[in-house]
C-alpha cells in the first residue's frame, strides 16, 4: 500500500473520530429536545435535521460552498477573524461532514429518549434530582444504546461521504483527501489494484461496523 | 411530626375538571378514594408538584410548596416529599442498593433521614439490595419503591394506587408492611386508590372523590356511616371498626372486643390484644327486636337506631345505628323498616352477618 494511502486512511479516521466527537456534543441537546419538546416548532427542526438523508450531498456541498465562500456571511465572518476561507480546508470538512452526519446521530439518540418516557424523570425529580442532574443520572444511562447506536452510524457514514468531501473539500493530499476521494482518483488513474485495497477495506469496514450494530447492541432495558 | 396539610387545586381541562379544597391531617394515612376519572391521580400529582395546577395551594403546616396567588411554586425535586408510582419505576440501569441510595444522596437534610439497614428491614428486603431491579417480582419491586420513597427524607409520602398493578398474591404479600409503616413511622401518607379494601385497612381519614369534586372529607369511619354518599359509593355502604384480639376461644373462635360490644370470628392466628381492624358491610346486618333470638347467626349486639335513609333501590333503606359511639349501617328493606317501626332513638338488637377482618 502506498503511503497516500495509508495517508488517506489516517485522514479519514480523523475526520470521522472528529465529526463523530462534535455530533454526539451538538446532537444531544437537539435530539433531548425534539424528544421532549411540545413546541410547534418540533416539525420543521425534525425536518431540517433529517434533510441530509433526502438530499443529494451535492447540494447540501453546494450551499455549503456558496455560505463558507469569499461572498458568504460566513465566508466573510471567518476572514474578519483572520481564519481565512473554510472551504478546501480540514475544519471545513468537519464543518460539512457535521451537519451531512447529523441525522445518523440525531435519530437514534431521540428515538432512544423518547422510548424512555415521562415516567423516570418524574421518579427522578420526586427523589430531589434537579432536571440536569436526572439528565445526567438517569435519561442518558437509559439511553446508552441509542447513543451507541448514533455514534457508530455517525462514525460510519462519515468515512463513507465522498460527494461532500469533493464539493467542500476537494480533493488535497493530507488536509482533504480521504479514503473515497482516493479511491476515485486510483479508478481514475486506472490503478485497479490499490483500488481494490481500499475499496475491499471499506467494504468490510462497514460490514463489521454493521454487524456489530445488529449484533451487540443490546435491546434497549425497558423501564420497570 | 408534620402540621396540617391544606391542598386546594383549581384544574380546568376541556374533559376535565379538578377543584378541590382539603384540610388533611399532619398524620395517619389519608385516602383519597374514588372510580377512575374522579381526579385523585391528578390531585396527588398536583401536591408533588409534578403537575402544576393553574389556581393552586399546597402547605404542609407552615411549608407553603404552592401559592399561586403569590406566584410561589416549589418543583418537585425541591419538596421533600416521597412518591410512590403504581408501577415501581425503579431505575432498571442502578441495583437495588443505588436506587435505593438515589434519593438519599440528593436529600439536603438528613436529619430525620432513615438509615438503608433501617428501611430494607421495615420493607423486608435486606437480602434483595445487590440484585438489578429486572431480577425482582412485583411485589419486591413495588416494596424497593418504596424504601427508595421513605430514603429521601420525606415529609410526607404520596402514594398512586401503588397495590393496582399487582395481582392479589403480591398486594396480600405488600399490606402488612404498609401497616407496619403506618404504625411505626409518624410520615403523614397521602394513598390514592380505588379498591375499597385497602382504603378500609389502612386509611384514618378518608376523602371521596368524584368528577373532580371533594364529596366526602372526614375520619375514615365518620365518612364510611355516612347515608348521604351518592350512587357510586352505595354499594359498598358498611363501616370499619377499629377491634382488638381478646381472647382465642376453645371452639376455634376468636372473640374480638371494640368499644361498643364484641364480635366472633373464624380463630385468628394474631395474639391476644392485637389491633384488628374488620369491615362490616351494611347488607350484612340486619336488625331485631326480640332480646336475643334463637339463632345461627353467632354476632348480634345492642344498638339504637340514630337516623335512616333511603337507598339507592326504592325496597330498601340505610339505618345508621349507634353501637355504644362505634357507629354501623344496616342496608334492610323498606317493608322491614315499617314492619319494626324503626324510627330514631329506637333501641334494638343489630345482627352480623359477616365480618371482613382486614389483616
Amino acid at each position: 500500500m502506498e503511503t497516500s494511502d495509508l495517508a488517506a486512511i489516517w485522514l479519514t479516521l480523523k475526520l470521522a473520530t472528529t465529526v463523530t466527537a462534535l455530533l454526539l456534543i451538538i446532537g444531544t441537546p437537539i435530539a433531548w429536545w425534539l424528544a421532549r419538546t411540545r413546541s410547534m416548532f418540533k416539525g420543521i427542526v425534525g425536518a431540517v435535521v433529517a434533510l441530509p438523508l433526502v438530499l443529494p450531498p451535492t447540494v447540501l456541498g453546494f450551499y455549503m460552498l456558496v455560505v463558507m465562500g469569499p461572498h458568504g456571511p460566513i465566508g466573510q465572518l471567518t476572514e474578519k477573524l483572520g481564519l481565512g476561507l473554510l472551504p478546501f480546508t480540514f475544519p471545513g470538512l468537519v464543518i460539512a461532514s457535521v451537519f451531512y452526519s447529523l441525522p445518523f446521530v440525531v435519530q437514534p439518540i431521540q428515538n432512544a429518549f423518547e422510548a424512555i418516557g415521562d415516567r423516570p424523570l418524574e421518579v427522578a425529580a420526586t427523589l430531589r434530582a434537579s432536571p440536569w442532574d436526572a439528565f445526567w443520572s438517569v435519561a442518558v444511562p437509559l439511553a446508552r444504546p441509542g447513543f451507541l447506536s448514533g455514534a457508530i452510524l455517525g462514525f460510519a457514514h462519515t468515512v463513507g461521504e465522498f460527494g461532500i468531501v469533493l464539493m467542500i473539500g476537494g480533493n488535497i493530499p493530507d488536509k482533504t483527501r480521504v479514503v473515497s476521494v482516493q479511491i476515485y482518483d486510483h479508478v481514475e488513474a486506472m490503478e485497479y489494484t490499490q483500488a481494490h485495497w481500499l475499496a475491499g477495506g471499506m467494504v468490510l469496514f462497514s460490514f463489521m461496523v454493521l454487524l456489530g450494530l445488529y449484533t451487540f447492541n443490546p435491546a434497549r432495558r425497558k423501564a420497570l | 411530626m408534620s402540621g396540617e396539610i391544606t391542598a386546594r387545586f383549581h384544574v380546568d381541562r376541556q374533559d376535565f375538571v379538578l377543584d378541590v379544597d382539603l384540610r388533611l391531617p399532619g398524620s395517619g394515612v389519608s385516602a383519597l378514594f374514588g372510580h377512575s376519572g374522579s381526579g385523585k391521580t391528578t390531585c396527588l400529582r398536583a401536591m408533588a408538584g409534578l403537575e402544576r395546577a393553574p389556581q393552586g395551594y399546597f402547605a404542609i403546616g407552615d411549608e407553603v410548596w404552592q401559592d399561586e396567588a403569590r406566584g410561589h411554586f416549589v418543583p418537585p425535586h425541591q419538596r421533600a416529599l416521597g412518591f410512590v408510582f403504581q408501577e415501581a419505576s425503579l431505575f432498571p440501569h442502578l441495583s437495588v442498593r443505588r436506587n435505593m441510595e438515589f434519593g438519599q444522596k440528593r436529600a439536603s437534610t438528613a436529619q430525620d433521614g432513615l438509615a438503608l439497614p433501617a428501611v430494607s428491614e421495615l420493607l423486608g428486603i435486606g437480602h434483595l439490595l445487590e440484585r438489578m431491579p429486572g431480577q425482582l417480582s412485583g411485589g419486591e419491586r413495588q416494596r424497593v419503591a418504596i424504601a427508595r420513597a421513605l430514603l429521601a427524607a420525606p415529609k410526607i409520602l404520596l402514594m398512586d394506587e401503588p397495590l393496582a398493578a399487582l395481582d392479589l398474591k403480591r398486594k396480600q404479600e405488600i399490606l402488612p408492611y404498609l401497616e407496619r409503616l403506618h404504625q411505626e413511622l409518624a410520615l403523614p401518607v397521602i394513598y390514592v386508590s380505588h379498591a375499597p379494601d385497602e382504603v378500609a385497612r389502612l386509611a384514618d381519614h378518608l376523602v371521596l372523590l368524584d368528577q373532580g369534586r371533594t364529596v366526602a372529607s372526614g375520619p375514615l369511619n365518620e365518612v364510611l356511616a355516612r347515608l348521604d354518599l351518592p350512587e357510586a359509593f352505595a354499594d359498598d355502604a358498611g363501616v370499619v371498626i377499629q377491634t382488638r384480639v381478646a381472647e382465642h376461644e376453645a371452639d376455634d373462635l376468636t372473640r374480638l372486643e371494640f368499644a361498643g360490644g364484641e364480635i366472633y370470628v373464624s380463630r385468628r392466628s394474631e395474639a391476644v390484644g392485637t389491633p384488628l381492624r374488620c369491615r362490616i358491610h351494611a347488607r350484612d346486618v340486619s336488625l331485631t327486636l326480640l332480646p336475643q333470638v334463637q339463632s345461627s347467626i353467632l354476632n348480634c349486639v345492642a344498638a339504637s337506631v340514630v337516623d335512616l335513609a333511603p337507598t339507592e333501590t326504592p325496597g330498601h333503606v340505610l339505618v345508621r345505628l349507634d353501637v355504644g359511639n362505634t357507629p354501623l349501617l344496616a342496608r334492610i328493606t323498606r317493608r322491614s323498616a315499617e314492619r319494626l317501626a324503626i324510627q330514631p332513638g329506637l333501641n334494638l338488637r343489630a345482627q352480623i352477618k359477616a365480618v371482613a377482618l382486614l389483616g
